[in-house]
């Protein structure tokens, strides 16, 4: 909730956002037997943007994002991520999730296998990737996010904040071209809330496109290209953040500002 | 403290006081008597009847026990040498043993075969109890049971060899065809093995057995602990994976399979165990072809097995259960396929969860095999309730034998529990 304070400058000279589309979006709606959870969602999103969605709960944010690769299925529309259609087709599906990177809110590391081999569980088994090879490139992500010298601990050893950080290098193992985060940060505590964001915001400045359900409006402001606002399953409103928080089009997201914000 | 560290210390020692033995109320056995056994009076109460119970217990067995006789050769010599006094019969132990263990019927100069059977079941089972050994050692494993067949049965070389062969073939197939489509390496795999068996079952010539370089011993022979042993460890081995089968089935999507294992789950677990071994002695020949006599040893697994699977398919559906739907998901968002995202990630943490509950199932597998006793199997309990008590010279020796059978299943038990203990302890990795 807080406005979370981001020291760092942040550098924005590789955030650029090509005219290449990651992920489109057309008249996708979603039900949970009778229950119409996502009405019409029509999104596109270009290569290298940073898209934060918000939202009150229950208003169909995670599950709009788990529809991206497939953890949801769509009974209508067309979502084309990464240039595949994701269909009922388990190919199209497999190949979306390894394109895919994800990571959820209460981290789901697997607590059976060491740090090292949740992270190259993924790139042995789905790319096949060379025994040695892969340890590296799990060394060299476990070195991005600060935690290499916790490598061969299980995930029940580790902090809230370090899971997570772990959760993010095994998703960079498969060398996603798009992250998703489902409120990576609202299972943890301020100090760790910090390590996380930061972790994203280094991310972003290397250009990946994500897209993120988070509460945190501090990194709404300062590393989002754009803001997705949704309630009761429909997208409401989208602006870039300045306009999004300064200048709210609808009653909606007046309200639920005034809510999150505190005042 | 500031105050008296600073000024007017007034006294300070000079030397340390030695120290003095705590009064006898505060160590060793008195203590602990005081602490464990009589700390209130209802505990010392507790603790004298137990004590009374455990009295009249010890009294009666142990003098039976040392007086023991093990050199007679008849229940009428021991009651002589007794003359009247407590004490047990155990020659019958001691004259019966061989019967005890390998049933009567076994030929007593082919002993050496079971007893090597069962020196190399240890190293066989060792890598797949403790995984920490060299994986190579899984290569005697895979050949283990067509030896220890070779072994226990003898007859022609050329039977394992085919069934081994047969096996290798599903295994190719399965490793070649099974990486584009699991149903077709599975149904290929069956076809592939069943082609080679057919083939090299008819390419065996007749009458090969008679002469081959060990005796054949046929199904019917087999008897005593051994039987017990060849049963448990053969149908847990199988009913494992077979369960693990049946439980991920009851959870499939495809409507067929999920309903053909719970059909197959709720029957078997409605039925008792006993009227499933009848039904194997007498009935269970209709199903197969007219003309092949489906061995009994064979036709007594299959049931055991069945009855078992079951069981521990439900005690991993609890495992499956347990687990977080995170873990699936995440599995999922990985790009891990359904093979994999169940070998790798969920089978090991719902295996986890079930040890106990496979163990309890297992446990008490083993024991029912004495079951098979009832539908004329000479098994350690079959061979103590025919051969040995009929015969003339032990009939009544009932204490003795019983007690035996007893201690022997006691420690395969015993073994099996403590080895789930260490392998609980050995996996526990997540720290919460
Ligand atoms: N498996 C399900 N079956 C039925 N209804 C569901 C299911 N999952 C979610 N829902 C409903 O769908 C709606 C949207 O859920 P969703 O989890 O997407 O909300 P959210 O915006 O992520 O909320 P939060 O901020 O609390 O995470 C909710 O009303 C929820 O009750
Ligand atoms: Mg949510």
């Amino acid at each position: 909730m807080s406005d979370l304070a981001i020291e760092r400058e942040i550098d924005r000279t590789k955030m650029s956002v090509s005219d290449e589309v990651a992920i489109q979006i057309t008249g996708m709606n979603k039900w949970y037997g009778q229950f119409h959870v996502l009405r019409d969602i029509n999104l596109t999103v270009n290569r290298g943007e940073r898209i934060v969605i918000a939202g009150p709960s229950g208003s169909g944010k995670s599950t709009m994002i788990r529809c991206l690769n497939a953890l949801e299925e769509h009974q209508e529309g067309q979502i084309i991520v990464d240039g595949t259609e994701l269909t009922s087709d388990l190919k199209n599906i497999d190949k979306i999730r390894s394109e895919v990177g994800m990571c959820f809110q209460h981290f789901n590391l697997f607590p059976h296998l060491t740090i090292l081999e949740n992270c190259t569980l993924a790139p042995i088994w789905v790319r096949k990737m060379p025994k040695k090879e892969a340890e590296d490139l799990a060394m060299h992500f476990l070195e991005k996010v600060k935690i290499p010298d916790q490598a061969n601990k299980y995930p029940g050893m580790l902090s809230g904040g370090q899971q997570q950080r772990v959760a993010i290098a095994r998703s960079l193992c498969m060398k996603p071209r798009i992250m998703l985060f489902d409120e990576p940060t609202s299972a943890l505590d301020p100090e760790m809330i910090k390590e996380v964001l930061d972790t994203m915001i280094e991310l972003a400045e290397e250009g990946m496109t994500m897209l993120c359900v988070t509460h945190e409006m501090g990194f709404a402001r300062q590393v989002a290209n754009r803001v997705i606002f949704m309630a009761d399953g429909q997208i409401v409103e989208q602006n870039e953040p300045e306009e999004f928080f300064n200048n709210p089009q609808s009653d909606r997201t007046k309200q639920f500002l005034s809510q999150i914000l505190g005042h | 403290m500031t105050d008296q560290t600073t000024n007017s210390i007034a006294f300070v020692a000079d030397g340390n006081i030695p120290q003095s033995p705590p009064p006898a109320r505060e160590t060793g056995v008195v203590k602990w008597m005081r602490e464990n056994l009589f700390s209130s009076w209802a505990n010392s109460l507790l603790t004298i009847v137990a004590g009374l119970v455990i009295y009249m217990v010890l009294s009666g067995a142990l003098p039976w026990m040392w007086n023991g006789v093990w050199t007679t050769s008849s229940l009428s010599e021991c009651r002589e040498v007794l003359a009247g006094e407590v004490g047990g019969c155990f020659s019958v132990l001691s004259e019966r043993w061989n019967q005890l263990l390998f049933g009567f019927q076994y030929p007593q100069d082919q002993y050496w075969r079971p007893t090597l059977a069962f020196v190399l079941l240890f190293i066989a089972g060792a890598p797949v109890l403790f995984f920490d050994l060299p994986r190579k050692m899984l290569a005697f494993t895979a050949v283990y049971p067509f030896l220890a067949f070779y072994l226990i049965w003898g007859g022609t070389i050329m039977a394992p060899i085919v069934a081994f062969l047969g096996m290798g073939a599903a295994a190719f197939v399965f490793q070649t065809y099974g990486k584009g489509s699991f149903a077709l390496g599975f149904f290929g795999a069956i076809v592939a093995a069943f082609a080679v068996w057919i083939i090299g079952g008819a390419l065996i010539p007749e009458g090969a057995s008679e002469t081959a370089m060990l005796q054949a011993v046929p199904s019917r022979d087999l008897g005593g602990f051994m039987l017990n042993l060849m049963l448990g460890v053969t149908c847990v081995s199988l009913s494992v994976p077979l369960g693990i089968a049946l439980a991920l089935g009851r959870q499939s999507d495809m409507p067929l399979i999920k309903w053909i294992c719970i059909i197959f789950i709720e029957f078997v677990r409605g039925v008792p165990l006993i009227t499933l071994l009848f039904v194997a002695s007498v009935m269970l020949s209709y199903f197969f072809p007219p003309d092949s006599t489906v061995d009994l040893f064979l036709r007594v697994v299959i049931m055991i097995t069945m009855f078992s699977a079951a069981y521990i398919a439900e005690v991993i559906r609890g495992g499956l259960a347990a687990l977080p739907k995170g873990q699936y998901e995440a599995a999922d968002s990985l790009g891990l396929d359904y093979p994999q995202a169940m070998r790798l990630i969920i089978l090991p943490q719902a295996l986890k969860i079930s040890i106990p509950g496979i163990v309890n199932v297992a446990v008490g597998l083993f024991k029912d095999t004495t079951l098979v006793s009832v539908i004329s199997m000479f098994d350690l309990v079959g061979m103590i309730r025919g051969p040995i008590l009929a015969s003339t010279e032990w009939a009544g020796v009932y204490w003795e034998l019983l007690g035996a059978a007893a201690i022997l299943f006691f420690i395969v038990c015993y073994g099996i529990s403590q080895y789930s203990q260490w392998l609980e302890r050995r996996l526990a990795t997540d720290h919460r």
